[in-house]
C-alpha cells in the first residue's frame, strides 16, 4: 500500500513538471534570447583565442607570420559575431 | 521508507525512458518544448535519486536492519562514518551512487547548455537518459541489486563494513572513482548528438570540457586515494599492484588525458575529429568496463564484489555502446574530415599526437595485461596471468617517454617550430637536464640506476619548462600591461587559468613520477621474525622489537576492532631515535563454528602500518603477530565457556590478549624504507591544485563586451 501510494504520488508530481514545457508557446521572445546567448558565448570563445594567441606569440609558440594570420582571422570571426549582435539590438 | 525508496527507483526508471524518447523526438523534430520537457526529465530524475539516496542513508544512520543493505553492509557497532560511507561498499548501493552522480552531472550539463547547442543537445539528453536508464533497469529488475530490499526477520546486529575498507581514503575513494567514470558520460553524450546531427565542430567540447577536466580530477584523486589505502593499509607495502580493478580504473584515466590533450587541437585547428570522438568513445567505453569488472567476478581481484548476475547485463550494454558508437562515426566520416593538415613533425601538434599515442599504448598494453587471464585461457584453455615484472617492463619506457613529452608540449610552436623557436624553448631546460643528469650520477646512489637516472632528468627539464613558462608569460604581460611582477603573475595565472593550471598539472605528474621513480628503484625491504629485543637492519635504519602491545576495544584508527595485538619498535638512524607503533586488528568472525572466544582471532584481520613520512624517505613497517602460541588458550576457553555469560566471555578474552603482551611469542615483521615515496602524495596534491586551477571560472568568461573593446577590435583589425 506504501509503496502504491508514493508511486502515485512521485510519478504525479513528475509528471507534472516534465508535461508543462509542452503546453508552452514558442515566443520570439524566447528564440531572439537563445540566440543572443548563443553569441554572446561564441563572442566569449573567440576573445579567449584572440588573447591566448597574442599570449602564445610573446611567449615565443607562434612566428611572427603565424600570429599575423591567425590573428587576422580570429578578428575576422569576431567582428562577425558582433555584426550578428548588432543585429539582434 | 523502504517502499518509498523502492517507488522512487521505479518512477526514476520510467522518468529517464521518457527522458530518451522526448530527446530523440525533440532532436527529429527540433521542438524546443519537447527539448525542455527531456531537460525537466533529468532534473525530475536528480531529484529522485536524491530522494532514494536520503531514504537510503538515514536506514543506515539508524540501523535499520529491516532493510537487506543494512543488515549486510553495518552494524550497530559500526562508527558513524563507516555507517554513511558503507552505502557504496555493496552492489546495488554502487550502483545507486553511479545514477544518482550520472542525474547531477546531466542536470548540471543540460542547464548550463539550456539555450545553446540546439540541435545537438536533445540527443544529448537521451544518451544521457539511456545510460541512466540501464543502470535503474538493474537496479529495479535484479534482485540482487535493489538497494531497497527488505528482510522479513531482520537480524539482532548486521554483518558489519568489510575491515579492509574501515579507512578514510577507502570510503572517499569510490565516490571519487564513480564522479571520474560517470563525468566521461556528459563529453561522451555530446559527440553522440554531435555525430547524430552532424555537428562535429568544436562546440560540443567548449560546451562537455569542463566537464571532462572534472571527471579526469576525480578520476585521478580516486586512483591516488586507492593507492594511498594500499600502501598505508593492505600491509604489503606497495601503492600500486596491477590489480585488474585498479588497472580498470586507470585506463579511462589515461584515455581521458589523451582526449583532453587533443581536443585543443580541434579547437585550434579543426584536426583530429575522429580521433577525439573515438578517445571520448573509449573513454567511456572503458568507464564502464571499470564498473563492470567490480561487478562480474570475471576476473580475481581484492576490490571485486565477487561472484554476480549482473555481469552479463553489464557486457551487452557495453556492447551495444561500442557498436552503435563504431557504426555512427563509420556513417559520419565526412563531416568528421580535418579542416587542417599537419604542417610540420616539429609543432605542437605532433607532439600532442605523440603524447596521445603514448597515453593509448600505456592503456593498450595495460589492457592486454589485465585481459591476459581471460585471452589465455580462451587460446590454451589454461589461465594465466601476468604480473607486476610484466607490466612495468612495458609500462615504465613508456612512462619516461611521457614525462619528456609533458615538458616538450606547452613550449613548442603550433604549426612550424623554427630552429630559433626551438632553441629559445628548450635551451635553460636541456641545461637543466643535462645539469640533474651530472650531479644525481656523480654525487648520489642515483647512479646505480640508469633508468632512474634518465626519469630524474626528464622531471628536472618538465619542471623547468613550466617554470621558464611562467616567467616568460609574466614578461610579455608586463609588456603588454606595464605591470609589475606579483600584478604580472596574478593576472597572467587568473586570465589564462587553464593554461597555467595546465602547467601546474605537468609539474604535478613530473613530481609523482619522482616518488614512483625513487620508491621503485631504490626501495629497501626486509622481513624478519623477531623475539623482544631482538633487531634488523634496513638501509641505515636499526629497527629493535621493544615490547608486544595487546589491546582491547583501543583500535586507534577508529574502526571498531575489538582485539589489536601490535609491537613497539625502537629505531635507530644515525643516532636519531624514534618510536613505531605497528598493530594488528582483529575482527570477530560470523561463524558459530569459530567458537565463543576463537571467533574473536578467526574473522578478519587489517594490518595497521605504523610509517615515518620524509621527504627524502619513509619508513614503513607492519607486524604479524604469531597466534600459534595462544592456540591452546583459545581452544580451550571455547570448550570450557562455551555457554559462558558475556561478561566472563569478555575477561577470559582480555585474559588470552594480557597473555600475548607478558609471554610474547615471536612476530613476523616487514620493514621497508621507500625512498622518495612522499613525492607521490604531494605530486597527487599539486596535480589536483592544477586541475582545480584549471577548473575555476576564468574572469574573461564573465566579462561583457564593452564598446570601447569592440572599437578596438574593429581598429586593430583594420591596421593588420
Amino acid at each position: 500500500m506504501e509503496y502504491a501510494i508514493a508511486l502515485v504520488v512521485l510519478a504525479t508530481v513528475v509528471l507534472v513538471i516534465v508535461v508543462r514545457p509542452l503546453h508552452g508557446s514558442a515566443g520570439e521572445a524566447d528564440r531572439t534570447a537563445e540566440l543572443r546567448a548563443e553569441l554572446e558565448a561564441a563572442k566569449e570563445v573567440k576573445y579567449r583565442e584572440i588573447r591566448d594567441a597574442e599570449l602564445d606569440f610573446r611567449t615565443g609558440k607562434l612566428s611572427q607570420e603565424d600570429f599575423r594570420r591567425t590573428d587576422r582571422e580570429l578578428r575576422t570571426q569576431a567582428i562577425e559575431i558582433l555584426r550578428r549582435l548588432d543585429e539582434l539590438d | 521508507m523502504a517502499a518509498v525508496g523502492s517507488a522512487a527507483l521505479f518512477v526514476a526508471l520510467v522518468t529517464a525512458l521518457y527522458a530518451v524518447g522526448a530527446g530523440v523526438r525533440a532532436g527529429v523534430t527540433r521542438s524546443r518544448h519537447t527539448a525542455a520537457s527531456a531537460r525537466r526529465a533529468i532534473y525530475c530524475l536528480a531529484a529522485l535519486m536524491v530522494l532514494a539516496l536520503v531514504i537510503l542513508e538515514a536506514a543506515y544512520l539508524r540501523t535499520d536492519l529491516s532493510f537487506a543493505l543494512v543488515a549486510q553492509n553495518s552494524s550497530i557497532q559500526t562508527p558513524t562514518f563507516y555507517k554513511v560511507t558503507a552505502m557504496w561498499s555493496s552492489q546495488a548501493g554502487s550502483l545507486m551512487l553511479w545514477v544518482l552522480l550520472l542525474s547531477l552531472f546531466s542536470s548540471a550539463v543540460l542547464y548550463s547548455t539550456r539555450a545553446s547547442l540546439r540541435e545537438v543537445t536533445p540527443y544529448a539528453t537521451a544518451v544521457l537518459g539511456a545510460v541512466a536508464a540501464f543502470f535503474l533497469s538493474l537496479m529495479v529488475l535484479s534482485p540482487e541489486a535493489q538497494p531497497f530490499a527488505t528482510l522479513a526477520n531482520p537480524p539482532i546486529d548486521g554483518q558489519g563494513l568489510n575491515p579492509l575498507l574501515r579507512h578514510p581514503a577507502m570510503m572517499f575513494h569510490p565516490p571519487m572513482l564513480y564522479t571520474g567514470y560517470v563525468g566521461f558520460t556528459i563529453p561522451f553524450a555530446f559527440a553522440i548528438g554531435a555525430l547524430i546531427t552532424r555537428r562535429t565542430g568544436a562546440e560540443w567540447i567548449r560546451a562537455t570540457r569542463r566537464f571532462a577536466l572534472i571527471a579526469w580530477t576525480f578520476l585521478g584523486f580516486g586512483i591516488l586515494l586507492g593507492a594511498l589505502w594500499s600502501y598505508s593499509e593492505l600491509g604489503w607495502g606497495g601503492y600500486w599492484a596491477w590489480d585488474p580493478v585498479e588497472n580498470a580504473s586507470l585506463m579511462p584515466w589515461l584515455t581521458g588525458t589523451a582526449f583532453l590533450h587533443s581536443i585543443m587541437i580541434q579547437e585550434r585547428r579543426g584536426m583530429l575529429k575522429v580521433w577525439n570522438v573515438a578517445l571520448i568513445v573509449a573513454t567511456f567505453v572503458l568507464a564502464l568496463l571499470g564498473t563492470f569488472l567490480v561487478r562480474s567476478g570475471i576476473l580475481n581481484s581484492i576490490h571485486a564484489f565477487g561472484e554476480s548476475t549482473l555481469g552479463a547485463p553489464f557486457l551487452g550494454f557495453i556492447a551495444f555502446v561500442l557498436i552503435g558508437s563504431v557504426a555512427l562515426v563509420l556513417s559520419r566520416r565526412e563531416s568528421l574530415r580535418s579542416e587542417a593538415a599537419l604542417d610540420s613533425l616539429a609543432s605542437r601538434e605532433a607532439v600532442f599526437l605523440l603524447n596521445n599515442l603514448v597515453l593509448v599504448s600505456l592503456c593498450v598494453v595495460i589492457f592486454y595485461g589485465t585481459f591476459f587471464p581471460l585471452i589465455s585461457s580462451a587460446l590454451t584453455g589454461a589461465e594465466a596471468s601476468v604480473g607486476p615484472p610484466w607490466f612495468n617492463a612495458f609500462v615504465a619506457p613508456l612512462a619516461i617517454v611521457l614525462v619528456l613529452l609533458a615538458g616538450i608540449g606547452p613550449v613548442i610552436a603550433w604549426r612550424r617550430a623554427t630552429p630559433a623557436n626551438l632553441r629559445r624553448s628548450f635551451r635553460i631546460p636541456a641545461v637543466a637536464m643535462v645539469v640533474t643528469f651530472g650531479v644525481l650520477a656523480t654525487l648520489t646512489p642515483a647512479a646505480s640506476s640508469p633508468t632512474s637516472l634518465i626519469v630524474f632528468s626528464f622531471i628536472a627539464f618538465t619542471i623547468v619548462v613550466a617554470l621558464q613558462e611562467v616567467w616568460r608569460g609574466v614578461g610579455a604581460r608586463r609588456v603588454m600591461a606595464d605591470e609589475s611582477w606579483p600584478v604580472a603573475l596574478s593576472g597572467l595565472i587568473s586570465r589564462n587559468r587553464h593554461r597555467y593550471g595546465g602547467y601546474v598539472v605537468h609539474v604535478g605528474i613530473a613530481t609523482l613520477m619522482l616518488g614512483v621513480a625513487g620508491s621503485s628503484a631504490f626501495v629497501g625491504q626486509r622481513d624478519a621474525r623477531l623475539s623482544p629485543g631482538e633487531s634488523i637492519s634496513v638501509d641505515g635504519y636499526t629497527v629493535t622489537y621493544r615490547e608486544p602491545t595487546a589491546e582491547l576495544l583501543a583500535d586507534r584508527s577508529g574502526t571498531g576492532a575489538p582485539v589489536t595485538l601490535g609491537a613497539v619498535l625502537d629505531v635507530n638512524r644515525a643516532g636519531r631515535t624514534f618510536t613505531l607503533r605497528p598493530s594488528r586488528n582483529y575482527y570477530p568472525s560470523g561463524d558459530p563454528a569459530a567458537g565463543a572466544i576463537g571467533r574473536f582471532f578467526d574473522g578478519e584481520a587489517t594490518s595497521e602500518v605504523d610509517l615515518r613520512w620524509g621527504l627524502a624517505r619513509d619508513l614503513w613497517t607492519a607486524v604479524q603477530p604469531d597466534l600459534q602460541a595462544l592456540r591452546p588458550s583459545i581452544d580451550e576457553a571455547d570448550r570450557r565457556f562455551v555457554d559462558a555469560s558475556a561478561p566472563i566471555q569478555a575477561a577470559i578474552l582480555r585474559e588470552i590478549v594480557e597473555s600475548y603482551r607478558s609471554e610474547p611469542p615471536p612476530a613476523t615483521f616487514r620493514v621497508i624504507v621507500s625512498p622518495l615515496a612522499a613525492w607521490i602524495w604531494l605530486g597527487g596534491a599539486i596535480v589536483m591544485a592544477g586541475a582545480l586551477l584549471a577548473l575555476w571560472p576564468a574572469a574573461g568568461a564573465r566579462r561583457r563586451l564593452s564598446s570601447v573593446e569592440a572599437a578596438r577590435l574593429g581598429r586593430e583589425l583594420s591596421r593588420a
